[in-house]
């Protein structure tokens, strides 16, 4: 498992740092390949948005130099750019790759976007050759533990700022946002972002009423919306489904009447109001009202800091989650690190049959057929006896994380040269060796 | 045979069942799929009960037990069609629980036919029996529909957390259910009502307006109307149409029972 991973995200550096290590999609190819020409490397891809840049690779002997390819392909100069770096190998590597991919480790944790992010990474250095094998059974086993996260937590459920928590909410009552109009009373920032939120999710017009007009005219030309005056506000409000009000009104501006009046037009159609004015625009009596949702900034920061923790306790089973299956994947890549060994010892040691076989049959001339049966089972049996407790141990050492140093023993022992791991399947236990062993 | 095959839909509609007490206090994305898919593989079994029934030439259309277990399976279609339309599981809340009273209750024993004279107007009966079903079977989503509505509203109005994280889908998506629903089943009951009303002149030669059965069917059907009117009118929702929605559910149910009380819907023994 000699994997090694280098790289920045929005923890480790600024967005300066980022924005000069940052690859053009169009160039990906590109550095994909180049990353797989580097020396001590065998197979390699890179992840590369706008929080994080990083370098995945399987390497030759488990120390590549990584910061001497990032040195040469970005124009950063080494202490710019290492002291921003962090540089994970094998295991540590592993369970960064799951946590990326589960975005367990995204600036907006479970956040869906990384997945394909680092799914479109994947198929585009396997498209230029760059990963085949090692990297390749990381990432179908980081996607698959991803996915795993995702349905055993509730970790990409819910939002976390105010204006995607309306948005959610929204949702919640007319389900899709298309074709859902948006009145906006009070030209105010915080009801700029909420309405720019809610119109990315489909939302098609913007209506906009501010005491001093022109400010509700500039506003709503940003969205290509109608402006409204001030004193046509409660003919035209019905209009909206959703009504964000920031004004700075001293009192209530939308009382019970008001909200009786717009369901009556509406044929009782509900209508949300999010209601981010200090003092509050919307008389608490409205909310009362069948068919009017009314949320204000205390609702939504609860909201927010409510799924804020949600989020922490559900990012904490899925770091469980990451944990049982960082062991289980280490523990099948160093099964299949001793198949090598295992299968050259059985190689080798039926070379050494077969030779002493023929020599014995050079001396003692051609063999009745019973002779020859009862020699191979013989023979065969003393190889199977004697692979016998090799092959346990490295099976056993592979469970127990030992591989490398049993592998170089047996290795020394039997004097194996072992073939790539590529090329070689994964050993069954001939009939023989079941009936011998014990 | 058939109803070893509707005892193995029952099995498949208990898993429903406890999706629906489960669904009300936690949301599971892997127990809705089950229980979607224990539906669909009694849907299946169910199916073949009422095929075998029929191919068997032992299908009585005026029998309880193969009336239950026929509303049990237009139910259940409508459920799955509402699925195929929404992707929710939701309405089973409501749908489930009722499939399996009815699918057990035609499972469980022999039950009384109705009337056996009404086998003389074969047509007008099977026509009666399909209408007032797919009626009731609307009315049921409708029912559960305003349920969920009410459930749904309130969970928004309470501000709770766990609303944004609810199994319910948004209270639009509910509301055309449940609307939809409305306006499917209306037309469907009313020419139930009809064709029973042609088939009780057909057998007596006139209509027992004070039958219980009747006038029953004939309050579930103003409630119905009421429901229409009011929604199609002034946009009811919420409360007011969930407590129409369960009046006209709480009259169906009585005016199912009627049937044994009933003397012109009476059983015989």
């Amino acid at each position: 498992m000699r994997y090694q991973l280098i790289g920045v995200n929005h923890k480790s550096a600024p967005l300066e740092v980022r924005e000069r290590l940052a690859i053009p999609e169009s160039r990906l190819p590109e550095f994909c390949r180049h990353l797989a020409a580097h020396p001590g490397i065998e197979e390699g891809m890179i992840i590369s948005t706008c929080n994080r840049v990083e370098v995945i690779t399987h390497t030759a002997n488990g120390s590549a130099d990584l910061r001497g390819f990032l040195h040469d392909h970005f124009q950063l100069k080494a202490e710019d750019l290492d002291p921003h770096l962090y540089e994970l190998r094998e295991k540590d590597a592993v369970r960064h790759v799951f946590r990326v991919a589960s975005s367990l480790d995204s600036m907006v944790v479970g956040e869906a976007q990384i997945l394909g992010q680092v799914k479109e990474a994947y198929a585009t250095a396997r498209a230029v050759g760059a990963v085949h094998g090692q990297l390749d059974q990381l990432f179908n086993r980081a996607f698959a533990v991803a996915k795993r996260v995702r349905t055993e937590t509730a970790v990409g459920s819910s939002s976390v700022s105010i204006a995607s928590v309306a948005v959610e909410l929204a949702k919640k009552i007319f389900g899709t946002l298309q074709g859902k109009n948006v009145f906006i009373v009070g030209a105010g920032k915080m009801s700029e972002l909420a309405a720019r939120h809610l119109m990315a999710h489909g939302c098609v017009s913007i209506f906009v009423s501010n005491r001093t007009y022109d400010r509700a005219l500039a506003l709503a030309q940003k969205f290509s919306g109608q402006a409204i005056k001030f004193d046509d506000l409660y003919d035209s409000c019905d209009r909206a489904d959703i009504v964000i009000t920031s004004t700075g009104s001293p009192h209530a501006i939308f009382r019970r009447e008001h909200g009786e009046q717009f369901l009556s037009r509406r044929k009782n159609r509900p209508m949300f109001f999010i209601d981010i004015a200090v003092p509050r625009d919307v008389a608490p009596e409205m909310a009362e009202l069948d068919g009017i949702f009314v949320y204000d900034i205390d609702d939504l920061q609860q909201a927010v800091s409510s799924h804020v923790s949600d989020r922490r306790k559900e990012a904490e089973r899925a770091e469980d989650i990451i944990a049982s299956e960082v062991e289980k994947f280490e523990a099948r890549a160093h099964t299949l690190d001793v198949v090598p060994t295992i299968v050259s010892l059985q190689d080798h040691l039926e070379t050494i049959r077969q030779a002493e076989l023929d020599r014995l049959r050079a001396r003692m001339g051609p063999l009745t057929p019973e002779q020859e049966l009862a020699v191979e089972a013989l023979t065969r049996g003393i190889i199977n006896k004697v692979m016998h407790t090799p092959i346990t141990t490295l099976k056993s050492a592979a469970r127990d994380a030992e591989a490398t140093t049993v592998i170089d023993v047996v290795r020394r022992l039997f004097n194996l040269q072992v073939r790539s791991k590529e090329t070689v399947e994964e050993p069954t236990p001939k009939k023989s060796e079941v009936g011998t062993q014990h | 045979m058939s109803l070893l095959w509707l005892r193995f839909a029952l099995a498949c509609y208990f898993i429903g069942l406890i999706y629906a007490f489960f669904a009300l206090t936690r949301t599971s994305e892997l127990f809705s799929r089950i229980a979607l898919h224990a539906a669909s593989v009694g849907m299946v079994f169910h199916f073949v009960s009422l095929v075998e029934l029929f191919l068997s030439g032992q299908m009585v259309w005026a029998s309880m037990r193969n009336g239950e277990s026929l509303l049990a399976f237009f139910s259940m279609t409508f459920f799955m069609i509402i699925y195929a339309i929404y992707k929710t599981t939701s309405p089973g809340v409501v749908v489930f629980p009722i499939v399996f009273f009815l699918t057990f209750v035609a499972s469980v024993d022999e039950q009384p036919v109705l009337l056996t004279s009404f086998v003389s107007h074969n047509g007008w009966l099977v026509s009666h029996i399909v209408f007032i079903f797919t009626g009731y079977a609307a009315l049921m989503l409708s029912f559960g529909a305003s349920l969920l509505y009410l459930l749904q509203e309130r969970r928004l109005k309470a501000k709770r957390p766990s609303s944004l994280i609810s199994f319910l889908p948004a209270l639009e998506v509910i509301d055309q259910i449940g609307y939809r629903s409305l306006l499917l089943g209306f037309p469907f009951m009313t020419l139930g009502l009809l064709t029973g009303s042609v088939l009780a002149i057909l057998m007596y030669g006139h209509v027992n307006f004070l039958d219980p059965k009747f006038s029953l069917s004939m309050l579930t059907w103003a409630v119905y109307l009421i429901m229409v009117v009011t929604r199609w009118n002034s946009g009811w929702r919420g409360r007011r149409a969930a407590v129409l929605a369960t009046c006209a559910f709480v009259a169906a149910i009585v005016a199912w029972v009627a049937n044994y009380f009933s003397t012109i819907h009476r059983l015989a023994s």
